[in-house]
């Protein structure tokens, strides 16, 4: 591990970091292992933000310096893996609520910690998340809401699941205001985030990588 | 334009283009936790009575009144609310749901000429809550999104406003009850968000010259220091036509009135000096 790299990308110094994975690549360093140095400094920065030390600003931040870095890195990988995702994740807004931000932000979370994200948008039918989940086939499915309606939006989707029979081949976390862990059970997901780091924190323990 | 609100027991309150700004306490409501939940949960009238009474004391020209908590029934918790503040304090109110039935259960009690909030630009909203309005002869928030979300654009924005309006027009609203949200996203996540909402503000202005609302706070979701980023957005927000804002009225009336006495809406600077000489004592 390159700890100054680490420590540059944690400290969100965007300019040296990618200075520095430049000249290290130059020098002949394994692209897998840069990759492995910006996974332990967004680690980092997840753990910041949980602390309250790092905002959601700075977590934008930490995606677009990990997403520079895997497009000066991911070309020179091709053949070794290095483009393949670690597992599929769609997630959407149910059905009759329009939030987005929250939303967003996982998305954007999820997809640059390496996972392949489908998002679906928002104000998501039942039926249309039965059916792109049946084509897509993730392993993790996200439902986000704010307003207190997407409570039953949530509950009727995943009874929806269970009726196609996807239900067990699938996780399903919840998230957005109003939501807590009453409202999961309520809902019958698997798990409630309260944040985007969550959200990556799950997909970390579901799916692996 | 005008709007004109009043209170059950017959209290004016104007919002318009030469009037002070209109300061909607934003603080029945139950999101996050505190005593507001708790009490809606438990059916416990008394903390939101002990809200309202705080918040006109700080200076709320109208209360927001929103029930809308998870494991709540809003049709008997709504009236009961609404009934509850009626009973405690003099100001208009602003029954903020998208239960038609719980909204008509509140305003068959005799609200005096409320704001209802809100609607969108999606028709199955507008077909049910406008007829509402119509008639019970109250006022309405109109956010300025649709069935794909928050525009992030604002001649998108201003485009549905102008949509709502017409409507309201044609269900026989007058087009002063209609107050337009032109909304307010991230500037943590967006850092033209604030931009693009004080550009629909003054093309709302320009274009139908309604008054306008927003729901601050969202400006800095996710950021530090709140505070710092939503004060400086109102006063920006109102030099750009703001007429009306929903806010934490006890922290943000100093820095309101300030702005409406830089703004020429506060005649020989009398509410302004009256607010300073309050605090000395």
């Amino acid at each position: 591990m390159n700890e100054k790299l680490v420590q540059l990308m944690a400290d969100l110094d965007e300019e040296n970091t990618i200075a520095l994975v430049k000249e290290l690549i130059e020098k002949g360093a394994n692209p897998m292992d840069i990759l492995d140095d910006a996974r332990s400094a967004m680690e980092i920065v997840g753990k910041r933000f949980e602390t309250g030390e790092y905002f959601i600003p700075d977590l934008m931040m930490a995606g677009e310096i990990l997403r520079s870095i895997s497009d000066i890195v991911k070309p020179l990988l091709e053949g070794e893996g290095g483009g393949v995702k670690k597992g599929k994740v769609l997630i959407g807004t149910v059905a009759g609520d329009i939030h987005d931000i929250g939303k967003d932000i996982v998305t954007f979370m999820v997809d640059v910690a390496g996972y392949e994200v489908l998002d679906l948008g928002i104000d998501v039918p039942v039926e249309t998340f039965v059916e792109k989940i049946r084509e897509f086939k993730p392993q993790v499915v996200g439902l986000s809401g704010f307003l207190t309606l997407a409570f039953d939006s949530m509950k009727q989707t995943v009874e929806a699941l269970e009726k196609a029979g996807l239900r067990d081949s699938i996780k399903i976390m919840i998230g957005g205001g109003q939501m807590d862990d009453e409202v999961r059970k309520y809902v019958k997901a698997d798990a409630y985030g309260k944040d985007a780091i969550a959200a990556v924190n799950l997909c970390r323990q579901w799916i692996g990588g | 334009m005008n709007t004109v609100v009043r209170s059950p027991k017959g209290k004016e309150v104007v919002i318009g283009e030469n009037q002070p700004t209109v300061l909607i306490g934003e603080r029945i409501n139950p999101f996050g936790k505190g005593p507001i939940k708790d009490a809606l949960l438990s059916g416990d009238l008394k903390p939101i009575c002990d809200e309202a009474l705080a918040q006109v004391e700080a200076g709320a020209d109208i209360l927001i009144i929103n029930v809308n908590a998870f494991g709540v029934d809003e049709t008997v918790l709504l009236p009961k609310a609404v009934e509850a503040v009626m009973n405690t304090v003099d100001v208009p109110l602003c029954l903020e749901s998208r239960n038609v039935t719980a909204l008509e259960n509140a305003l068959k009690l005799g609200c005096g000429r409320p704001i209802v909030s809100s609607v969108t630009g999606e028709q199955p909203l507008l077909d049910e809550i406008m007829p509402l309005v119509k008639k019970y002869d109250t006022s309405v928030i109109a956010m300025a999104s649709d069935g794909a979300g928050i525009p992030n654009n604002p001649s998108k924005r201003v485009e549905i406003a102008g949509k709502i309006i017409d409507y309201a027009e044609h269900t026989g609203i007058k087009k002063e009850d209609v107050i337009i949200d032109c909304l307010a996203e991230s500037v943590g996540v967006n850092n033209k968000a604030a931009l693009i909402t004080f550009q629909a503000i003054e093309a709302v202005k320009k274009g139908f010259g309604v008054n306008t609302v927003l729901g601050a706070s969202n400006i800095s979701f996710g950021m530090p220091n709140r505070s710092f980023i939503n004060i400086p957005f109102l006063s920006l927000a109102i030099a750009s036509g703001l007429t009306a804002a929903i806010v934490n009225v006890k922290i943000v009336r100093p820095y309101i009135l300030a702005t409406d006495l830089l703004m020429g809406k506060d005649l020989r600077s009398r509410r302004y000096m009256n607010y300073c000489r309050q605090l000395k004592k």
